[in-house]
């Protein structure tokens, strides 16, 4: 069991917060304590719209402990449309239309079961293809 | 202040070694290496293992493989950095005795992936990148990989099978290893055939996951006789950088920018130039690492390190010789073991003991292993002293 480890980062993985440098005005993601940017301190939280656009994208076929009820799945790397890329699952989305620079926007998903029927389910972010764009 | 060699070396056979645990195999390497010491006793030892806690429910080895070894009472600690555990063991073992501290070191790395098997070893695996952030996701280190070469073939046109000339070169190398994994030659039809594991990345682009433990004796030069059975080889350039354990968190996804910084470090402290360099054992544990280090490090300009692979430039008669014994992709991937491997095979080449795979008369050889996407990167220069 793990809950705590996934309690903590529920504002993450529901709904993308991450901060905005208060220095130069980076958009981070995940949430640090340090821009990446120019190194000042980062502290203000900053709610990001969930677009964005596959840098790239590939299938599992073999997945680990939690997640090898699911496969095969897909996972991209999404560049977020305010800069940072994030590591994420694809859904709702047809393999073959699949492409580079594709635009995408954030879901909440089912990302796993923690230990048994009694385990946790863990949710979280997924992008599919963005629907306003057609 | 003095000089840091390599005295000694062992090393097993790298596969799946069903019937030998961690302590036995551990010791298997560091009697051979000892041994190939001249019985050379080290007062410490520097163990470079990625995974024994998880997969062998072994924490602590410091003490445990010591002690096995009959070397109760010494210094012992385990370093964990990924893929470059044991570099980062052979790199402190260097500290340690280019420092004056200590006068012998052994340096092991061991891996025993073998002790599980299923998705519980692919969870272990995936715990070394960020485990908030790209593990949860259902990520693995080969779909990592794949998304890397995705990219990289999008953005430099690559072929489909642009990547063989990695898995050619290793193979063939392979077959001249008897403790490699893999000791035949492949064709490139058969690379072509290769089943996909994550696509673009088939099976022929993936190194196999393996057990194994390699040792090597480190000692100050002046203790040493000048007459001994073997010529010493010295480490002449020892440096590790770090990048963002995520990939995502680079701004830069295709350039192995902590496998620059440690090339750079460990080429200036050898007081030499890349072109000096005689053969690259780089950490090709898929063969997109291995295109991204030969740019990184500066061997191939970005975007054509595949053509070099491709052309035949990194065979043993290339213009720079790569996985000269088979590399991970051939010899196998023992997991944190794979660095101490690489300087053991850049050793034996130093030697002159390389055997069917021996390339002529090499005086420097770089050796360089990645933690994760060289989120760790750690490179040596080792150098043959006459």
């Amino acid at each position: 069991m793990e809950i705590p480890r996934h309690w903590r980062l529920k504002q993450q993985r529901y709904r993308l917060v991450g901060e905005v440098c208060q220095h130069c005005e980076s958009k981070i993601f995940p949430p640090r304590d340090i821009c990446p940017e120019c190194g000042g301190e980062a502290d203000t939280l900053y709610t990001f719209s969930g677009n964005g656009e596959v840098y790239s994208y590939t299938t599992v076929h073999e997945g680990p402990a939690g997640y090898d009820d699911s496969t095969p799945y897909t996972v991209a790397l999404v560049k977020l449309d305010e800069g940072p890329t994030v590591t994420a699952q694809l859904t709702d989305v047809d393999e073959d239309s699949l492409q580079i620079g594709m635009p995408v926007e954030m879901v909440t998903r089912k990302l796993k079961n923690d230990g048994d029927e009694r385990g946790m389910i863990v949710y979280g972010y997924k992008f599919r293809p963005r629907m306003a764009v057609a | 202040m003095s000089d840091v060699v390599i005295v000694g070396f062992g090393q097993t056979t790298v596969g799946e070694h069903w019937d030998t645990d961690l302590r036995k195999l551990s010791y298997q390497a560091i009697d051979a290496a000892i041994k190939d010491a001249g019985g050379l006793r080290p007062q410490a030892l520097y163990v470079g293992n990625m995974l024994a806690a998880t997969l062998s429910k072994q924490a602590h080895l410091g003490p445990l493989l010591a002690d096995y070894a009959g070397l109760t009472g010494i210094e012992a600690v385990t370093i964990e950095a990924a893929g470059a555990s044991s570099a980062a063991a052979l790199r402190a073992g260097y500290l340690a005795v280019k420092s004056g501290q200590l006068d012998t070191v052994l340096i092991l790395g061991i891996e025993k992936f073998s002790d599980k098997i299923g998705s519980g070893f692919d969870e272990a695996l995936a715990t070394t990148s960020d485990s908030d952030y790209e593990a949860v996701q259902g990520l693995t280190p080969v779909a990592q990989a794949a998304l890397l070469m995705k990219r990289y073939m999008h953005e430099n046109e690559v072929p489909a099978d642009g990547f063989a000339g990695f898995a050619l070169t290793a193979h063939a190398n392979g077959a001249g290893n008897k403790n490699a994994m893999f000791q035949k030659a492949i064709k490139p039809e058969l690379y072509a055939k290769g089943g996909m594991v994550s696509e673009p990345i088939n099976i022929f682009d993936v190194a196999p996951h393996a057990d194994g433990a390699a040792a090597l004796v480190l000692a100050r030069r002046e203790l040493l006789p000048s007459n001994g059975p073997n010529p010493l080889i010295k480490i002449a350039g020892s440096a590790s950088a770090s990048d963002t354990l995520a990939l995502h968190d680079r701004k830069d996804m295709l350039f192995f920018e902590a496998a620059h910084q440690s090339a750079g470090k460990a080429i200036n402290q050898a007081e030499i130039s890349l072109d000096q360099i005689n053969l690259f054992e780089y950490h090709d544990v898929f063969s997109i690492y291995a295109a991204l280090s030969l740019e990184s490090v500066g061997f191939a300009t970005r975007g054509q390190g595949w053509k070099l692979a491709a052309d035949g430039g990194i065979a043993r008669d290339g213009k720079i010789p790569c996985a000269t014994m088979g590399g991970l992709k051939a010899r196998g991937f023992p997991g944190g073991a794979s660095g101490a491997y690489q300087a053991i095979e850049a050793a034996q080449q130093l030697r002159g003991g390389a055997e069917a795979n021996q390339i002529e008369d090499p005086e420097y050889a770089l050796i360089q292993s990645l933690g994760g996407p060289a989120s760790t990167a750690v490179t040596h220069v080792l150098q043959r002293l006459d």
